[in-house]
């Protein structure tokens, strides 16, 4: 929307866009209700009861009980609407679906770096399909980011040390900001991409271009050799560590009686601190990778272990952004 | 009957002359005066960093300072204004001067500790302008971590120092406040005869005390953090950089409620005096102060919707967040209900009160979709949350600061400002205000981030309205400086009561005996009758 050629409204490019445009204008009207009924009130009596002469003093009221329930009352269920709304939107925002493309953000000081499954790396730049729920997970190599698409309505922040997550769906074709909302240091303005979203087929042939050095996942499995991970972890189950076949999904028990699902966030947690949780039946052998491997290898490495998992037993919870106690997972 | 009137020969003024009596003064009155000249300081330097952050913001490019210095500009900006400004600007002016005559006491219970709150003040404030002139710091005001411990090679430690000295002034000070008004009221004061200023004062001064000392801890945490090497904050030392986050907010979101609060007391004072009318529903905006201060330390999670915490935690923080809306919902009914059958006159300080109600309707009801976690995710860190943190903290808290200064210049000085010039600076700050940050509200919902140095082009023109507002705004500002010092000379004189008021602090002489009142005040009437204030001046009359 613009005004004399000026942009004032941005372009709801995203299937929630409207969703998240729409509560926003419930708030706006009602909040512009009572803001012109308090002024028009003052003003009204500013003018109505403007003091005649210099000893005039004002009617004694000293209040009334049910004027002060009304309006006590009445905001309150205001409140609850937008309250109710706002957490059915945001629940709907944080929920991505089942099958979401994926795709991994890390953010560095200052540039976004975002990786597809199949292999292409982009930096500040990111294309995309329309039409297809797009889930990204994010990481941060250094200090707080925050990835924000305006015309998508949403944004997450980048937070050193875990992942977190942002899905949308864009509707159709066209290039969008793209940019970081967390302060981090001298350049956070320079911190800024194009989202490019394309047609289907336009996306395939984009994914077909340029020189590919495989998928995410093929990385990873390169990775896997070269940081000899695979000297330990078997396929056969024998090895010095567990097997990492076919346990995306699963439930493994700990040395410690606990017990823990395997998802992102576990084998993030598994790779760079090893000795935080041990699988019933090893030794506390791995050493910790924490420092000695970037954001990037660390999501090809993660892919690889998954791409080991073909069929998960069980549909992988998304990963929360939160180490979120066990009984929430379930 | 003006020109009978004569500065009295005998006040807190010229008991005492040179500079040490001053500086070892016990006198609130004496005391606030160097507070408001030490803040007033604060206040415009504060101020030229944000004349250097809006002319960065005339263009799209960032070509008027470095990204460096541009980053260091919104950070002292911050820092100045919310530590050394705006968390002293009521309570340690307005609130130091006028809380004693107002309960009828000689003095605040403990007077060398109200001295030593403002020593402990400048000391903090000499440890940030240190860090301010050695190179500044470039964290933001809010010293997020892992920038801040590990990222930054600026003077983080120096600001951070600075404000935590600054932080035992402030509890000080509230302790201070909340002693006096249990124990020094005078016979007859009962705690539903006090103004509501003084309610206001006392919910103040509980978060005060209760809020800063976590501030303090964070900052110690933030402090061996960066200069030992301890991981509490940095991931890859096994710390978490969101536990920050939790510990700031925890502190500083009730901190907004130090500076918006005193502000409501004051409009109480002024919507009563200006319309002579009691305030409709006294003890409902006196516990909707307590209600704003207690339910204000549940909230500081709407800090931190987008900053990884979960689903349902975000839930229930959306959820008590909007609690605080109606306690700050009732006040506003209640002072339009006040005006009702009003005798309703519009001197300065109540052009202010219009001003304030204006620019703190839109304040609080902007932070409804700041609430309102769909909306927020969107307008998380934009230059939507800027507009509504300026419209509370600088629509409120100032114009609440400068309406109360106004009205109580006579009593503080003796002496009258220039009507004409003083409206003229009221217009000034509210149009200036408005042009200045409503487009921030547009900006913001477009997407535009905040803490930005440079920005697309297509948000120059929102932003070169925000700079041109913050034009007149500066010049509303000024104007102040110039009528209020040369009324201190040339100012008509005021009389012990020019507003036909109502408080106790107007039945003492202007300005007041260092000990306030010749006798102790009896305390005869409920608060806000005018009745027996228009019987006396028809007596002396």
């Amino acid at each position: 929307m613009t005004i004399f050629g000026i942009p004032i409204f941005p372009e709801q490019a995203s299937t929630f866009a409207k969703d998240v445009d729409a509560l926003y204008f419930f708030i706006l009207a009602t909040c512009a209700l009572f803001a012109v009924g308090v002024s028009i009130a003052a003003v009204f009596f500013g003018i109505r009861y403007h003091k005649q002469h210099d000893s005039e003093i004002g009617a004694r009221i000293e209040g009334s009980l049910p004027l002060e329930l009304l309006w006590s009352v009445i905001p309150t269920i205001i409140a609850m609407v937008m309250f109710g709304w706002g957490a059915s939107v945001f629940y709907h925002l944080r929920r991505p679906p089942a099958e979401a493309m994926h795709i991994y953000a890390v953010g560095k000081q200052w540039m976004w770096k975002f990786q597809h499954l199949e292999g292409q790396r982009e930096i500040n730049e990111l294309h995309i399909p329309a039409g297809r729920p797009i889930k990204i997970t994010i990481s941060s190599e250094d200090v707080l980011h925050s990835l924000y698409f305006p015309a998508f309505r949403t944004k997450t922040d980048a937070i050193p040390g875990r992942y977190t997550e942002l899905w949308f769906e864009a509707q159709k074709p066209g290039q969008h900001h793209i940019f970081c909302t967390e302060y981090c240091g001298t350049n956070h303005s320079g911190m800024i991409g194009t989202v490019t979203v394309l047609e289907e087929t336009q996306y395939q042939a984009w994914l077909q271009g340029g020189g590919m050095e495989g998928t995410l996942a093929q990385r990873g499995a390169k990775l896997f050799n070269d940081l000899a991970c695979s000297t330990c972890h078997l396929d056969t189950g024998q090895g010095r560590g567990p097997t990492l076949k076919d346990i995306v999904g699963t439930t493994v028990a700990l040395q410690d009686g606990s017990s823990a699902v395997v998802d992102e966030a576990y084998l993030r947690e598994s790779i760079l601190n090893s000795q935080a949780k041990i699988v019933k039946g090893f030794q506390p052998l791995m050493p910790t990778f924490q420092g000695l491997i970037s954001e990037e290898n660390l999501v090809a490495l993660i892919e690889h272990v998954k791409s080991l998992s073909p069929n998960p037993t069980t549909a992988a919870p998304a990963a929360m952004p939160t180490p979120a106690p066990a009984g929430e997972k379930k | 009957m003006l020109d009978k009137l004569k500065i009295p020969e005998r006040h807190y003024l010229n008991n005492g002359h040179g500079l040490a009596s001053w500086l070892l003064t016990k006198d609130h009155k004496r005391i606030a005066i160097m507070y408001l000249i030490s803040i007033s300081v604060m206040f415009f330097l504060g101020g030229l960093f944000a004349v250097g952050i809006r002319l960065e913001l005339a263009t799209p490019q960032g070509d008027f300072v470095q990204a460096d210095t541009y980053n260091k500009f919104f950070t002292m900006h911050g820092v100045i204004m919310v530590f050394f400004f705006l968390i002293p600007s009521i309570p340690a002016v307005l609130g130091n001067f006028l809380i004693p005559p107002m309960i009828g006491a000689k003095d605040l219970a403990f007077p060398r500790i109200n001295l030593l709150s403002l020593y402990i003040y400048w000391i903090g404030g000499v440890f940030t302008l240190y860090a301010m002139i050695s190179g500044g710091v470039d964290t933001g005001w809010t010293f997020y971590t892992p920038y801040s411990a590990t990222g930054s090679n600026t003077n983080v430690v120096p600001t951070a120092l600075g404000i935590f000295i600054a932080g035992f002034s402030s509890i000080l000070t509230g302790l201070n406040f909340i002693v006096t008004i249990h124990r020094m009221r005078a016979p007859g004061m009962t705690w539903f005869r006090l103004p509501l200023f003084v309610w206001a004062h006392y919910a103040t001064s509980l978060v005060q005390v209760l809020g800063t000392p976590v501030i303090a801890i964070t900052i110690v945490m933030l402090g061996v953090e960066r200069a030992l090497g301890f991981g509490i904050f940095d991931p890859g030392r096994g710390g978490d950089p969101v536990l920050f986050q939790h510990l700031f907010w925890f502190y500083s979101h009730p901190a907004v409620y130090i500076m918006i609060l005193p502000a409501l007391g004051v409009m109480s004072e002024l919507v009563s005096t200006f319309t002579k009318k009691t305030i409709f529903g006294y003890s409902f905006v006196a516990f909707s102060s307590l209600a704003i201060a207690v339910f204000g330390f549940i909230v500081w999670a709407h800090h931190m919707f987008v900053s990884g915490i979960s689903t349902y935690a975000a839930m229930v923080f959306s959820f008590l967040s909007f609690s605080v809306a109606i306690p700050s919902a009732v006040k506003v009914f209640n002072w339009t209900a006040t005006l009702y059958k009003g005798a309703i006159s519009f001197e300065t300080p109540m052009l202010y009160a219009y001003g304030f109600m204006g620019l703190f309707l839109i304040g609080g009801l902007t932070g409804l979709f700041l609430a309102t976690l769909g909306v927020d995710i969107h307008l998380h860190d934009t230059y939507f949350v800027v507009a509504h943190f300026h419209y509370i903290m600088v629509g409120g808290a100032i114009m609440g600061y400068l309406g109360g200064l106004h009205f109580w210049w006579p009593k503080m000085t003796g002496r009258m400002y220039s009507e004409f010039f003083s409206r003229i600076a009221a217009i000034l700050v509210f149009v200036g205000f408005n042009l200045t940050f409503f487009p921030q509200f547009v900006v913001g919902y477009l997407g535009m981030p905040r803490r930005y140095h440079s920005y697309p082009d297509e948000m120059q023109v929102l932003n070169v309205l925000s700079s041109a507002g913050a034009s007149v705004l500066g010049l509303g500002y000024l104007l102040p400086v110039i009528y209020f010092l040369w009324s201190l000379k040339y100012g008509q004189v005021a009389g012990p009561n020019p507003w036909g008021a109502s408080g106790l602090e107007w039945q003492t002489q202007s300005p007041p005996l260092t000990e306030n009142f010749l006798e102790v005040p009896v305390v005869e009437h409920e608060p806000y009758e005018y009745e027996h204030i228009v019987a006396k001046e028809k007596h002396l009359v």
